[in-house]
């Protein structure tokens, strides 16, 4: 393993046992992933590719193999350290945003600061500069119902953001966005990669959106790598 | 998270089920409220009794005798102690001795002589004891007509309403109703009788008695017939002296003045032969203690002064008891409505996860750890926990001073003085929201820990 991924997956599997039948979501999965790239995993539906990304962001254990992140080998991580890692080392944005409704959007984002005991006095002002960084500095007081898919997105976003990770894990960011706006929520995922240097996994089954984002494709078919290929026409 | 975190954000999910939670939290307090009511009424009982039973003067008296005298109230007094004949005199000088003792509030002589009474010119014999100023605080004296004695050498008493009846000549048939004190006290209240009684008054020595004999003229008293004319003041419906049952006085007089009149006491016709004739001899004392749990200590210090002595501490020690009981019983059954609310306090807390399955995976996915959820829904129960004893106690509260009032009215309809049978003590109201909390806290430990437990990957996936 080279001591510059910053994800290294050794020969992972998870496997899931429903009654008789034992399900291979991931099936020896090895990969290498350098701090500061941006990488898309891309398979239909059930291929794996988001139980591997479960897997990198500590939500999942696996079966056999290692996740190694951040240098990090989190099979040997307790729940608590593991809670750590999602709080600290990773930040995720999911396909249906996963906002809690019950909160307005400053309340949204300052919760993962919460987890991490951030003083009281430094949150608002932190969660508000989130916010107003992917633009949402006028819809503070909102509840995610009163916004747009794209306008949830981005609050999201903000949230996964907050508590300053290197890894950002995107499960299908705009599966649920039309393509305007999902070309917007891209361009602020590529922003964050090419400024802050930021490492990004996104899973994606559109390959239009992979191709042009993405400096690499990972092809996932049945829990297995099934190509690896470098995308130099991203954009930059 | 940090504790305050962890309260704001339980208050917040709170509010966001408000009927539900609303409702478990009227549950805990109808439960609290019922535990408070119950012991509370054991509580007020207790003090009701304690009062009653210190008042009547029954259980802080100790009773000296003589050994001398006739034979105590319990034989293994006389079968352990000095002989009669070796045991000291009870006089002014050993009374006095015994209200140095530590925990003795007075001693008093127990002056009473059976003697005629004059009313209306009409005789009447009865029994007349001395009566103490300290015993105005007698319970006896709570529904008196008139008043107590202006001062402790008066010439004035106060008589039993029996005796009343008797001097205007109207004893009450059977099956008739009796009549009130207040009717009966009425004609007699500043109202004279004459008091006719035998004194010992010092005397002379027999002509005849030669120098060496053992009766000399210091022993010697003579017996002289007086008057002496006094004021009802006060009529009383219940008896200060009923520990003397049938015995007891059914007129009083103040100590002092029935002192003062040195009436002849069967114990001076008694100690005409003996040795101590000179002194004026007391037939008992009554020693008033501090408190009833000094009753014991005070007794053992009279005995070693070589008295016999009586007093009923053990009835105090079971009322105790029965009231031990009582409030125990009463707890247990205030406890089972509790229980009853902390079943619904586990049942919302599961619904909340349920409902909240989402919100908790999207915790974890975010970082929030097993505790900080375990932290959250715990916060939840302790909230409702003490919102719930808080109200609890409040309701508890308000139920008991309805009840004075109620119990009150019936009193009064039943020509009873008010009395507070229900009390809050402060311990109570603190108590009550600690074991509220405390239950609450015990119910939210299984909701928590499952809710902590939560798989994220398999909550995020429910919709």
């Amino acid at each position: 393993m080279s001591s510059k991924a910053a994800i290294s997956l050794q020969d992972v599997c998870r496997n899931y046992r429903m009654g008789e039948t034992l399900i291979r979501a991931v099936d020896g999965v090895s990969l290498e992933i350098p701090a500061g790239q941006f990488v898309a995993l891309l398979g239909s539906s059930g291929s794996g590719k988001s139980s591997l990304l479960n897997l990198i962001a500590g939500l999942d254990r696996t079966s056999s193999g290692t996740v190694t992140v951040q240098n990090q080998d989190l099979a040997a991580l307790s729940r608590e350290s593991l809670a750590k890692h999602r709080l600290k080392t990773v930040g995720m944005v999911f396909q249906s945003f996963n906002l809690i409704s019950s909160m307005n959007l400053l309340e949204n984002v300052e919760l993962p600061l919460r987890f991490a005991e951030v003083e009281r006095a430094k949150r608002e002002g932190m969660a508000r500069q989130s916010l107003e960084r992917v633009g949402l500095g006028a819809r503070l007081k909102h509840r995610p119902s009163e916004l747009s898919g794209g306008e949830q997105q981005r609050a999201s976003l903000a949230r996964a953001l907050i508590n300053q990770p290197r890894i950002l894990l995107a499960d299908e960011p705009t599966g649920n966005l039309d393509s305007r706006t999902g070309t917007e929520i891209m361009s602020l995922i590529g922003e964050f990669n090419e400024s802050l240097g930021m490492t990004i996994v996104m899973v994606t089954h559109e390959r239009g959106i992979a191709e042009r984002y993405a400096r690499r494709m990972v092809f996932l078919a049945d829990g297995k790598v099934v190509g690896d290929q470098v995308n130099s026409g991203a954009a930059k | 998270m940090k504790f305050y975190d962890v309260t704001e954000l339980a208050f917040r999910n709170l509010r966001e089920s408000l009927l539900r939670n609303s409702l478990t939290t009227v549950g805990i307090s109808v439960g609290v409220a019922s535990l408070v009511a119950m012991l509370s009424l054991g509580v007020g009982l207790q003090q009701l009794a304690g009062r009653k039973l210190e008042k009547s003067g029954l259980f802080d008296t100790v009773i000296v005798t003589s050994r001398r005298d006739l034979r105590g109230y319990e034989h293994d007094q006389e079968r352990n102690g000095p002989s009669p004949a070796e045991s000291p005199v009870l006089d002014e000088a050993a009374r006095l001795k015994m209200e140095q003792l530590p925990g003795v509030k007075e001693a008093y002589p127990d002056i009473r002589f059976v003697t005629e009474l004059r009313y209306d010119d009409k005789p009447h014999l009865t029994m007349v004891a001395g009566l103490p100023e300290s015993a105005k605080s007698n319970d006896a004296f709570d529904g008196m007509q008139g008043n107590f004695f202006t001062s402790n050498d008066a010439h004035q008493a106060i008589i039993l309403k029996s005796f009343a009846e008797e001097l205007q000549g109207r004893t009450p048939k059977r099956g008739e109703p009796e009549p009130a004190v207040a009717e009966v006290a009425k004609p007699l209240l500043g109202k004279t009788m004459i008091l006719r009684y035998a004194q010992r008054a010092p005397g002379q020595a027999s002509p005849t008695a030669k120098p060496n004999d053992v009766l000399s003229a210091m022993d010697a008293y003579s017996v002289v017939s007086k008057e002496l004319t006094v004021t009802i003041i006060g009529v009383t419906d219940l008896n200060p002296d009923s520990m003397r049952g049938q015995a007891g006085a059914r007129v009083y007089l103040p100590l002092d003045l029935a002192e003062s009149l040195h009436v002849l006491q069967t114990s001076d016709l008694r100690n005409v032969a003996s040795d101590t004739a000179g002194t004026p001899t007391y037939s008992t004392v009554s020693v008033r203690v501090t408190s009833a749990s000094k009753v014991p200590q005070v007794e053992a210090a009279v005995k070693k002064l070589g008295f016999n002595t009586f007093s009923i501490t053990d009835a105090t020690k079971s009322v105790r008891q029965f009231f031990a009981v009582l409030d125990l019983f009463l707890g247990i059954f205030g406890s089972l409505a509790l229980a009853v609310a902390s079943i619904g306090i586990v049942n919302t807390l599961v619904m909340a996860i349920l409902e909240r399955r989402r919100e908790i995976g999207i915790m974890k996915a975010i970082g929030a750890s097993d505790s900080d959820v375990k932290g959250l829904f715990f916060a939840e129960a302790g909230a409702m926990g003490v919102l719930g004893g808080l109200l609890g106690v409040a309701l508890g509260w308000t139920i008991g001073q309805l009840i004075n009032l109620g119990t009150n009215v019936y009193m009064r309809r039943h020509d009873f003085p008010p009395e507070k049978v229900w009390l809050v003590p402060w311990w109570l109201v603190g108590g009550a929201i600690l074991f509220s909390i405390l239950v609450s806290l015990l119910s939210g430990l299984y909701p928590a820990s499952r809710a902590a437990r939560l798989d994220p990957v398999q909550a995020l996936r429910y919709e």
